[in-house]
């Protein structure tokens, strides 16, 4: 009868099931109501965002369709738009990013679960990595622009003077870069990647560790053959909250993409991200670009969702590992 | 199952109604008048709180007029400014969510129309002060630099690559100019600063085809965020050039060129070069003045004014006695401030028709 309201809560501890008492039965049915109207009221935000979002954007789906996608036309004057080499940069950008992001904060996600640092050196990198999650993104940006593209100047250089014949190294680096915005949102989703992937580490079963070792396997194959599939599902979800993360990534990519409208082989040549083309012109936006700048949104919530789809695929596909 | 179908539909309506509130609280159901956001604007204790919207171009002038004439006028007005963008502020002035707004290009357009539709009336613009947009670049023993109008029309639109191309070697004889590649940097982000330049170059090269606009389709180029964005793009990149207002090149010490006006005479940036610009200029009946090419020999050719946009009426007499006197304020006093940071304030006459638009205000 009232399966549903949360019986176990304030059960005794004896075996004998007794009548519970009429405040708790208030306390027990408010806690349920409540919990039900956020937990409704999430997805009413949600879903009213989006149908506003849509709603706003209408004018601008209807005008330019799926040509939107296929455009690289962005004109403000003529009221031409198409989102095709913003959609690129985002793409190629988190990708950068991720193949630094992903073995970086893996790997320092294992060593700081494994036993080779005394726990209070452990807990203290722990806790220095999580702060630069607490960096605002204006301040990556301007630490981009001003500290750390003089500094890999260098090796942009030596990037396009040696590895010139690759494609993705040929032209001219100038700075503001895909490959500058890869390395940026780098560092902005490594510590998510640590936290969760080292959490979720830690908290297998020491049964799994202690099994395979007792079994003969050296730390490598305990890593690499247990620990790390065991925590797949838990890797997997941080590696796609990051991944969330540098998709939507908006001031930090603004200020260091170079924001030009253009799909360029050369990961050395300036490019443009959704969410940097949505924070740079929402501003000063006539009607219609605004309109445009909201399908963009909703493209890029379609991206992130499609993103998460493929998260959660992955998962229920490699799950049955444990 | 009763009881929980019951249950189910009240939390929704729950959240609906909490959603609701929300929505109102936002202020996006039907347009307050003018004036209501300050609703603790003529507050007993004597306290007059404004607030306005809009254009970043002008931002540093008007806080510090606001800020100025709070401790040294009347302590009792509190002026805040937000520097959204020119678009984002007219939409706030049409919403009626501001007590004024500020744009770097005259309201025109579906926005007009839509104010017009709105209050029946006309929207009521007035220019403030007005600023140069310089071009500013990095080329290292080069502090001298002029640019024809066929050097920076080329630059920008990609025909002019390298800095010993002869379009630039022509106007600086006896300066053996590097042969390396030219770098344009633009505004990336919409910006009134946009504006006055393109509507330049969009009058005096023939070969510009972008238009018009706070931000438009650039043929060529990196783009950088705001005028800091830029100014750094400009900075730490030997051989790039690009467009920022003046106050802030002169801020950060870069070297700006000597452009060539309509006369054939190549002038570098300064107050009074600027303020030459507007100069014998017929100023329309609306204010929107827009100078593109100015006549005027010594003038700095790349220049543009920027305005305050008031209510035809207003509800609270008091706020809209006190938004005047700081206006009327501004343009006379404030004047010294202008100057200071290197905006051009507007002439005598431009204030005096000002103040007469200002008094038909009604409220």
């Amino acid at each position: 009868m009232t399966s549903a309201t949360g019986t176990n809560l304030f059960r005794q501890k004896t075996n004998t099931i007794e009548k519970r008492s009429t405040p708790i039965r208030i306390v027990d049915q408010t806690f349920y109501w409540l919990t039900l109207t956020f937990a409704v009221g999430l997805g009413v935000v949600l879903t009213w965002i989006v149908l506003n979002v849509a709603m706003q954007a209408m004018p601008a789906i209807q005008a330019n369709g799926f040509s939107f996608l296929m455009t690289t036309t962005w004109d403000p004057v003529r009221n031409i738009y198409g989102v095709l080499p913003q959609i690129y940069g985002t793409l190629v950008s988190s990708i950068i990013a991720l193949l630094i992001a992903v073995p970086m904060g893996l790997g320092v996600a294992v060593f700081l679960s494994e036993d080779f640092l005394p726990p209070q050196v452990q807990n203290a990198i722990a806790f220095a990595t999580e702060l630069l999650a607490a960096v605002p993104s204006v301040v990556y940006g301007l630490w981009g622009i001003f500290v750390l593209i003089p500094f890999l100047r260098p090796f942009f250089n030596f990037l396009h003077d040696n590895l010139g014949w690759i494609p993705l190294f040929s032209t001219t680096p100038r700075g503001n870069s895909l490959l500058t915005l890869g390395i940026v949102l780098a560092i902005m989703i490594i510590p998510t990647i640590i936290a969760i992937s080292r959490g979720t580490l830690k908290s297998l079963p020491p049964e799994l560790r202690s099994g395979s070792m007792a079994l003969g396997a050296t730390r490598w194959e305990t890593i690499l053959k247990v620990l790390i599939p065991a925590g797949f599902s838990g890797i997997v979800g941080s590696v796609m909250l990051a991944l969330g993360r540098a998709l939507g990534e908006t001031m930090a990519a603004a200020m260091i993409v170079g924001n030009t409208n253009r799909i360029s082989i050369s990961i050395l040549d300036p490019g443009a991200t959704i969410a940097s083309l949505i924070a740079s012109q929402f501003g000063e936006a006539g009607r219609v670009q605004v309109a445009a700048l909201l399908y963009a949104g909703l493209v890029l919530m379609i991206l992130t969702l499609l993103v998460n789809i493929l998260a959660e695929y992955i998962i229920k596909r490699f799950q049955n590992v444990e | 199952m009763r009881f929980k179908r019951f249950t189910g539909k009240s939390a929704l309506m729950a959240s609906l109604a909490a959603i609701s509130l929300g929505v109102a609280a936002c202020g996006g159901g039907e347009a307050p008048p003018p004036g209501e956001p300050g609703a603790e604007g003529s507050a007993p204790g004597g306290v007059v709180a404004l607030s306005g919207a809009g254009a970043t171009f002008p931002a540093p002038l008007y806080q510090r007029w606001f800020d100025s004439y709070n401790r040294e006028v009347d302590s009792n007005v509190r002026v805040s400014y937000q520097s959204v963008g020119s678009g984002a502020g007219l939409e706030q002035y049409i919403n009626g969510t501001v007590n004024f707004g500020a744009s770097d290009a005259p309201i025109a357009g579906d926005r007009l129309e839509s104010f017009r539709s709105r209050y029946n009336a006309e929207p009521i613009q007035v220019p403030m002060a007005g600023g140069a947009v310089v071009l500013a670049y990095n080329l290292p023993g080069f502090d001298e630099l002029n640019l024809s109008r066929d050097a920076y029309c080329g630059i920008a639109t990609g025909s002019v690559t390298r800095w010993n191309d002869p379009a630039i070697a022509s106007s600086n004889p006896g300066v053996d100019l590097p042969d390396q590649p030219i770098t344009f940097a633009h505004r990336s982000d919409g910006s009134g600063t946009t504006f006055i330049f393109v509507n330049h170059v969009d009058t005096v090269c023939p070969n510009w085809e972008a238009g018009v606009g706070t931000s438009v389709n650039w043929p060529t180029g990196v783009g950088g965020q705001g005028n800091e964005g830029v100014a750094a793009q400009i900075q730490q990149n030997e051989g790039t050039i690009g467009y920022i207002e003046y106050a802030y090149a002169k801020l950060n010490d870069i070297q700006m060129a000597a452009v060539e006006n309509k006369a054939g005479n190549y002038v570098k940036p300064t107050p009074e070069s600027a303020s030459k610009a507007f100069e014998g200029a017929e100023v329309p009946e609306d204010f929107g003045l827009l100078v593109p090419d100015p006549e005027s020999p010594e003038a700095f050719p790349i220049a543009g004014l920027t305005w305050i946009l008031v209510y035809p009426s207003y509800d609270d007499a008091t706020q809209w006695n006190t938004l005047k006197s700081v206006m009327e304020w501004a343009l006379t006093e404030g004047e010294d401030i202008t100057v200071e940071l290197d905006y051009v304030p507007m002439p005598p006459d431009i204030i005096q028709r000002v103040k007469d638009v200002l008094a038909q205000v009604e409220a």
